[in-house]
């Protein structure tokens, strides 16, 4: 027959007051072990989503280019009087192609067609001299569709000074590289003429771009695709790279594959460009785990400790209940549910004080070269490390009450009534 | 027949071999009285353990309430003892952090046939039986040996056992207290017809009981029925 779980909630409860010093310090162990993992578990995966922004949010899953590369096929492979046989071609050299992808527009077209797809986004990449006096810089300028970068790779996080929106087509704007501003001492809506090699071309310079990068802010400046095609020279279905969001990232890897092979085009996916940034984040988040795990175990091995003493000063108590018609089981019971109180409310003070720290942490300044748009410590508050951190906090002092109580189990009361 | 007891034999194999019990049969009728009496170490608490369904390690057969109960599992066994015994020990055996009245509730709540408002009723009335019924609130500790003694006499009650043991229940209290004990159980055993077995030392006590059950060296020496009704 079971026993109500009222009551043996209140007899465990009753035990519980009765020590309550020795409760507090093994439900303080708990507090201490979840709210350790929880403050770990919110930064480290705070940094790593900051760390995803920062490489992985700004890659494109797929990118699609131009590639300079010699031709697959050499003219001697294609005469009939040569087929069939060992062809020796020595020297052979890359074919003098142009960086323009051939059909972007239809080609984007397709791509937005495609379910999979979140996002196209066409760039034109002009190499430009800055120009201020006589002094020349080395650069790029990008030309994109400023909307849909800052919509799908958080370009607005990396525009220090300035509105993007000012960067409209049509008008003669750019962001410019925070290093080249740097050396060319310009400030905000100062005017900066760039060179593609025919024209030059002034621009009215509307905002910053500081990626953390230097040999990026050093080079690299930012206006509208139509901008770019004019400072480039060139018409405007002209289009150097296509980078592409997909809803999964998973799928990037066989999209690419596919595309290089549909079109005449070169395909990176995510993972190609990234691959030991993926590893980096997977063993941050083990050791964050690896650490969590082990302050638990820490807590259980004090409440497992404190539950064998509450045995032994319990001793009679057990004897009494057993004789009065409480069978082993029961008493199993009642100990494992002393057990999971202490769980329950040190699980719960942890959660408070995970909560209130990673509160804390994230409300204290951080800032940093890398990621300038950064000013407090990035924070990860997501409710499934609390709702784990619970969990985990219920386990564990299951399992640590769980030998105290199967030894309580198997007091014989005999042995205690007689002993006096 | 409440409780019968065939050829029951037990043995200590810890530290040293030792035939503790030796053929004890006995059996107790409804509304009987009896003592046992003997000397220290001839195997009266340990017959008592046995017969309470505690003690589970003995050859021969045990019969409650006509029902055979040696090799029953520790669960049916606690059901049992739950419901069909009530037990009063030398040392009180409160539970010292509990109410009073949460003492005496105990083993009503655990067999659960009740809604925990008419145990409380129960529990108020077993205690206004044996004159308590105003330490009813408060802390099992704060009460004197003799007040403790009869908590403990009104949880054996509560859930109007078939018979109540007791190991030498007025072992520890003055000769008024013990004196008020043995006049609880006369009147438990006269106004319900309940049947008690009683392990005592106290020669007055045992002489007062239907029947006293004599033991030496784990034998019955004899059972003297005195002032059967």
């Amino acid at each position: 027959m079971k026993i109500d779980f009222l009551f043996t909630l209140r007899i465990s409860r009753i035990h519980l007051m009765s020590r309550l010093k020795q409760s507090i310090v093994a439900a303080l162990g708990v507090t201490f072990g979840i709210g350790t993992y929880i403050i770990l578990m919110s930064f480290m995966t705070g940094l790593n989503g900051i760390l995803d922004d920062l490489i992985l949010n700004r890659t494109p899953h797929v990118h699609l280019f131009n590639e300079t590369k010699q031709s697959q096929y050499q003219p001697v492979a294609l005469h009939p009087d040569f087929q069939n046989k060992i062809n020796f071609v020595s020297s052979v050299k890359p074919s003098d192609a142009l960086p323009k992808i051939k059909n972007a527009i239809p080609m984007m077209q397709m791509l937005e067609q495609d379910d999979n797809v979140k996002a196209v986004t066409p760039q034109y990449t002009a190499k430009v001299f800055y120009l201020a006096g006589s002094t020349q810089l080395n650069g790029m300028v990008r030309g994109v569709d400023i909307e849909k970068e800052i919509k799908h790779y958080n370009l607005n996080n990396y525009i220090s000074q300035g509105d993007y929106k000012d960067l409209k087509p049509g008008t003669n704007t750019i962001i410019l590289g925070k290093g080249i501003a740097k050396k060319l001492s310009l400030e905000l809506y100062d005017k900066i003429t760039v060179n593609a090699g025919n024209n030059n071309i002034s621009l009215k310079i509307v905002g910053f771009y500081e990626s953390g990068m230097s040999d990026i802010d050093n080079t690299q400046s930012y206006t509208s695709l139509e901008t770019a095609q004019r400072i480039g020279g060139v018409t405007n279905n002209y289009i150097t790279d296509i980078n592409i969001k997909l809803y999964n990232k998973e799928l990037a890897a066989s999209m690419a594959n596919r595309l290089e092979n549909q079109f005449s085009v070169s395909a990176v996916d995510i993972d190609e460009a990234n691959a030991q940034f993926d590893t980096g984040t997977g063993i941050r988040n083990l050791i964050s785990y690896a650490v969590s795990i082990t302050l638990l175990i820490v807590a259980g091995f004090g409440i497992y400790n404190i539950l064998n003493m509450f045995i032994y000063e319990k001793m009679d108590d057990i004897a009494i209940l057993k004789a009065t018609g409480f069978s082993g089981k029961d008493v199993q019971r009642i100990f494992i549910l002393q057990a999971m109180l202490i769980g329950l409310i040190g699980g719960i003070l942890g959660l408070i004080l995970g909560y209130g720290v990673s509160f804390l942490i994230s409300i204290s300044p951080f800032e940093t070269d890398a990621m300038p748009n950064l000013k407090t410590f990035p924070v990860n508050f997501n409710p499934m490390y609390y709702l784990g951190g619970m969990a985990f906090a219920l386990i564990s002092t299951f399992f640590a009450g769980y030998l105290p109580a199967r030894k309580a189990k198997n007091i014989d009361p005999v042995e205690i009534i007689r002993g006096k | 027949m409440i409780l019968e007891t065939k050829n029951i034999n037990k043995y200590f194999r810890k530290p040293v071999n030792f035939h503790a019990l030796k053929d004890i049969n006995i059996s107790i009728d409804k509304g009987e009285f009896v003592s046992v009496m003997g000397k220290s170490g001839c195997g009266k608490s340990t017959l008592l353990y046995i017969l309470s369904t505690m003690d589970t390690d003995y050859d021969g057969e045990l019969f409650l309430d006509n029902e055979l109960i040696t090799n029953k599992t520790n669960e049916d066994l606690a059901r049992l003892r739950n419901e069909l015994i009530g037990f009063v020990f030398q040392f009180h055996y409160l539970l010292p952090e509990f109410t009073v009245i949460d003492n005496v509730m105990l083993p009503a709540e655990k067999l659960g046939k009740k809604s925990k408002e008419e145990i409380r009723i129960d529990g108020m009335e077993k205690l206004r039986l044996l004159g308590i019924e105003g330490q009813a609130d408060k802390k099992a500790n704060l009460l004197s040996g003799g007040q403790k003694q009869r908590v403990s006499i009104a949880r054996a009650l509560i859930n109007s056992p078939k018979i109540i043991m007791g190991d030498e229940p007025t072992g520890n209290l003055d000769s008024k207290n013990a004196e008020n004990v043995f006049e609880i159980f006369k009147e438990l055993n006269e106004s319900q017809d309940l049947s008690l077995l009683i392990v005592t030392h106290d020669q007055d006590f045992a002489e007062k009981t239907h029947r006293i059950i004599t033991m030496e060296d784990g034998r019955i020496l004899s059972h003297n029925g005195l002032n059967k009704k």
